[in-house]
């Protein structure tokens, strides 16, 4: 299959695969919620609903006893229970749907990107690139993983499509040094943005999450403001394991806000209602597919409905 | 110290009642943070509350097995077992626990645990199946999964292994025609393993490359070819219809899904999809060295009753390991593996040692060369990293000790330093004046400032045995208390 296939066959593919779960929702909700009555058992089983879309235990609970606090035992019909829960949801979320705004002060606005193994930080910043060229600004890129086989050759593709300049070492070198002459460099050249890729880590690996903390220290050399923005990035299919990982790498490297990939499969990246009444971070975007235009902006109302099955 | 022990076994939420006492400063330091932390509680805290009024033996009856499994349930979803999973989970346990014989040196709550770890690891699957090899070579092997679940890297670790373990000849070919530079990657992968990899023709398709990879084994003698595909959702009906094309095409002995230990409710979804459509034979586990749950392995060994057969544990190509159901049984029921820890405590320290310290310890007469005998038998445990992999429900701990720099560097660092000093030096630290710290910083190879460092987290620890010597005066010690001795910080830089 060509790019340029798989590129139209996105939005059928969310289209299908957001139909598709809102049929399983909604067949559920259906089932349970038509002219009935909302009582215990009928909570439990809304409850069940979030628990499947991610939202964990507590989460769930939590919303659910918001509904009941206004509904309990009164008659509701399946619409009315499906737009309450996805307000519900979109409540919580709607103070963190934020914009993910360039400073045009800054020459770069340096953009760290962080995040664990695979969840889709290169294709990320592939896309980025590609919307703020759009914009008309000058990108650089730089190949902050030195790590990984062919992470360099993967990134220098995306610059290539996004027509961003591209900055890399051989494989090996320092990740720190890199960014520091990556920004001196984009710096010198006066570019509006400089996009750091890192190679991925687990949060729970000391020494990986010291190597960040020595990058974002080696930028404020160059630049005392750097970086202006620290993305993680986070897989929709991930679990409860979501907030260890906010947890560690806000307080490892000031994330100053997330972004959320996957979101064209099944997985609903329901752990982010637990994200946003946690941690409160901005949810600036999502990734909805592989492509370069697969990012949009993060938008609670819609990602509400979509975790209701309500399209 | 065994008094001291006593007082956390009272401690909530870590409880520490398997075994001998571990006779270690750390490992009491460790529990202590650990008792602060806000991390999903363990299955076994849990239970303990609901077995507190529990004091009668006898068989269980279904009353008390019902509110235990509730907590059992609420234990699963935390650890992202998939919620059908859970429900079938919990129904199959009641059946087996109603009516069991609470064991006489256990509780009710522990009887519970027992068989609600024993199903587990029974559902897991006993043992670690092999590779299927059993087929004529050059036998092909598919590895396929959701984007970024680690397929690339899983293929070369297997090549790898069954190259240097087996000594297999093995072919590596990547089918990923999609992903930028994904072909170049599991070539770079080949050099670094040994393992040859198919050459790269551009534009050439999936099928015509795994056609082209079974040529080249046969050509060349290879005795496996291992199959990379690209990362595919299991909703995406084109890129599902080419891995059905390819496997069609090669017939593979043993098609791998790869799929990340880190998955929560979706992983139900996909694993039933990856075996209706593509007919999987087998899982393999990645990212197990991160700090999940790991709650998938259940649902997908549930859903599609296929063994899992590998875990990688890294990044690193030799980081891939045999399946071991008891581990992640344990681990998804939050419990650590608190009994190896507690087998590999004992086989290490010298009790005789232990007791000694532990007076001195409690008498507060602990001095600095009693403080490198302890280092030295951390570093026999396995080192920092190696205990602290064991521990439950230690996440928030491992950050607050890689912010307190306690790893294993520094261990080594430290024991150098305290022997760069003269024994006179060693039994008073109060000596210590500005021109003998410069000496033992040159002679350790470090900077003064780890000395001073050294000094000031010595006299905090005596200071803190010294505190749990008062304290356990009465036999027992309040959680608050216990947490009152750690300094808000954690323990100095
Ligand atoms: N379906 C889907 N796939 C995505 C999305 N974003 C990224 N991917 C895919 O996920 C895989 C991993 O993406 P990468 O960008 O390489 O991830 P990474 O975080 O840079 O990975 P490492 O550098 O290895 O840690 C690739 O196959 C991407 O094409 C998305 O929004 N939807
Ligand atoms: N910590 C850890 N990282 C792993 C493990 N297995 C793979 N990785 C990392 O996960 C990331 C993705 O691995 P890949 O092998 O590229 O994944 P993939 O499934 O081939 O990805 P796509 O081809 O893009 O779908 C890389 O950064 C790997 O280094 C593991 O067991 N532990
Ligand atoms: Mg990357
Ligand atoms: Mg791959």
């Amino acid at each position: 299959m060509a790019e340029s296939e798989r590129r139209t066959g996105w939005l059928g593919r969310l289209r299908q695969g957001l139909a598709r779960t809102a049929a399983a929702l909604g067949t559920g909700l259906g089932g349970v919620f038509v002219r009935r009555r909302l009582d215990r058992a009928a909570l439990e089983e809304l409850e069940e609903i979030l628990i499947r879309a991610d939202l964990g235990v507590a989460t769930a609970a939590a919303v659910t006893e918001r509904l009941a606090a206004t509904r309990f035992d009164r008659e509701v019909t399946e619409q009315e229970i499906r737009q309450a829960l996805a307000d519900e949801v979109a409540a919580v979320l709607g103070p963190v749907a934020v914009p993910l705004v360039i400073d045009t002060a800054r020459r770069p606005h340096v953009v760290l990107v962080t995040g664990v193994n695979g969840t889709g930080k290169t294709t990320t910043i592939g896309k980025m690139a590609s919307r703020f060229r759009r914009e008309g600004r000058t990108v650089s890129i730089a190949a902050g993983d030195t790590f990984r086989a062919a992470a360099i050759e993967q990134l220098k593709v995306w610059a290539e499509r996004s027509g961003a300049k591209f900055f890399s070492r051989a494989q090996g070198s320092d990740a720190a040094g890199l960014a520091f002459d990556a920004l001196t460099k984009a710096r010198a050249d006066g570019d509006d943005v400089l996009l750091i890729d890192t190679a991925g880590r687990l949060q729970n690996k000391a020494g990986l999450m010291e190597e960040l903390r020595k990058i974002v220290r080696v930028l404020r050399k160059v630049d005392a403001t750097a970086p202006h923005t620290v993305l993680l990035v986070l897989d929709a299919t991930t679990g409860q394991n979501v907030l260890n990982q906010v947890e560690l790498f806000r307080d490892v490297c000031e994330v100053s806000g997330l972004i959320m990939t996957k979101l064209d499969g099944t997985a609903k990246g329901g752990v982010l209602v637990a994200v946003a009444a946690k941690f409160g971070l901005p949810i600036h975007a999502i990734g909805v597919g592989e492509s370069i235009d697969d990012l949009q902006p993060f938008d609670a109302t819609a990602f509400g409905k979509a975790l209701v099955g309500q399209v | 110290m065994v008094r001291a022990l006593k007082a956390f076994q009272g401690l909530e939420p870590i409880r520490w009642r398997v075994g001998p006492p571990v006779h270690d400063v750390r490992a009491l330091a460790i529990l202590a943070f650990a008792g602060t932390t806000t991390m999903f509680e363990a299955l076994q805290e849990r239970l303990t509350g609901v077995f507190d009024r529990l004091t009668k033996r006898g068989v269980l009856k279904e009353s008390d097995v019902a509110e235990a499994l509730r907590e059992v349930r609420v234990a699963l979803l935390e650890a992202d077992v998939a919620l059908p999973v859970v429900r079938d989970f919990v129904a199959q346990v009641q059946t087996k626990a109603v009516g069991a014989d609470v064991l006489r040196s256990v509780t009710p709550g522990q009887m519970v645990i027992k068989v609600v770890h024993d199903h587990l690891v029974e559902t897991l699957g006993r043992a670690a199946e092999p590779i299927n090899l059993r087929a004529v070579p050059p036998v092909p092997l598919l590895v396929v999964g959701l984007q970024g679940s680690g397929k690339t890297t899983t293929a070369a670790k297997i090549a790898k292994r069954l190259q240097d373990k087996e000594h297999k000849k093995v072919l590596l070919a990547s089918l990923d025609v999609y992903r930028p530079a994904a072909q170049q990657q599991l070539k770079v992968l080949g050099e670094q393993a040994g393992v040859a990899t198919l050459p790269i023709v551009d534009g050439q398709m999936p099928v015509d490359i795994s056609r082209r990879a079974i040529q080249a084994a046969k050509l060349q003698g290879a005795d496996v070819v291992i199959l990379d595909t690209a990362g595919r959702l299991h909703i995406d009906e084109a890129m599902m219809t080419e891995v059905v094309a390819v496997r069609d095409a090669v017939r593979p002995t043993e098609i791998l899904l790869v799929a990340d230990s880190l998955t929560g409710q979706d992983a139900v979804n996909v694993a039933k999809a990856f075996k209706e459509r593509v007919g999987i034979t087998g899982i393999a586990l990645t990212r197990v060295d991160g700090d999940a749950r790991g709650g998938a392995a259940l649902s997908m060994r549930a859903v599609t009753g296929c063994p899992i057969k590998l875990m990688g544990s890294g990044e690193k190509l030799d980081a891939l390991e045999d399946f071991h159901p008891s581990r992640v049984a344990s681990r998804i029921l939050g419990m650590g593996d608190v009994v190896s820890l507690v087998e590999k405590a004992a086989e290490t320290i010298e009790k005789d040692e232990a007791e000694k310290l532990e007076q001195k310890l409690l008498s507060g007469q602990f001095d600095i060369e009693d403080l490198a005998k302890q280092f030295r038998q951390m570093r026999k445990m396995g080192g920092m990293q190696g205990l602290m992999a064991m521990l439950p429900g230690v996440g928030k701990v491992k950050k607050q000790m890689a912010e307190a720099n306690l790893d294993d560097k520094l261990l080594a660092r430290q024991e150098a330093i305290i022997y760069a000093m003269t024994k006179k030096e060693r039994r008073n630290v109060n000596i210590l004046n500005a021109s003998r710290r410069r000496r033992i910083a040159a002679g350790a190879g470090v900077q003064i400032q780890d000395v001073n460092r050294l000094l000031k987290q010595y006299r905090q620890m005596s200071d803190m045995m010294r505190k749990v010597g008062k304290l356990t005066k009465g036999g027992k010690i309040s959680p608050q208390a216990l947490r009152s001795l750690i300094p808000p910080q954690g323990f100095p830089r």
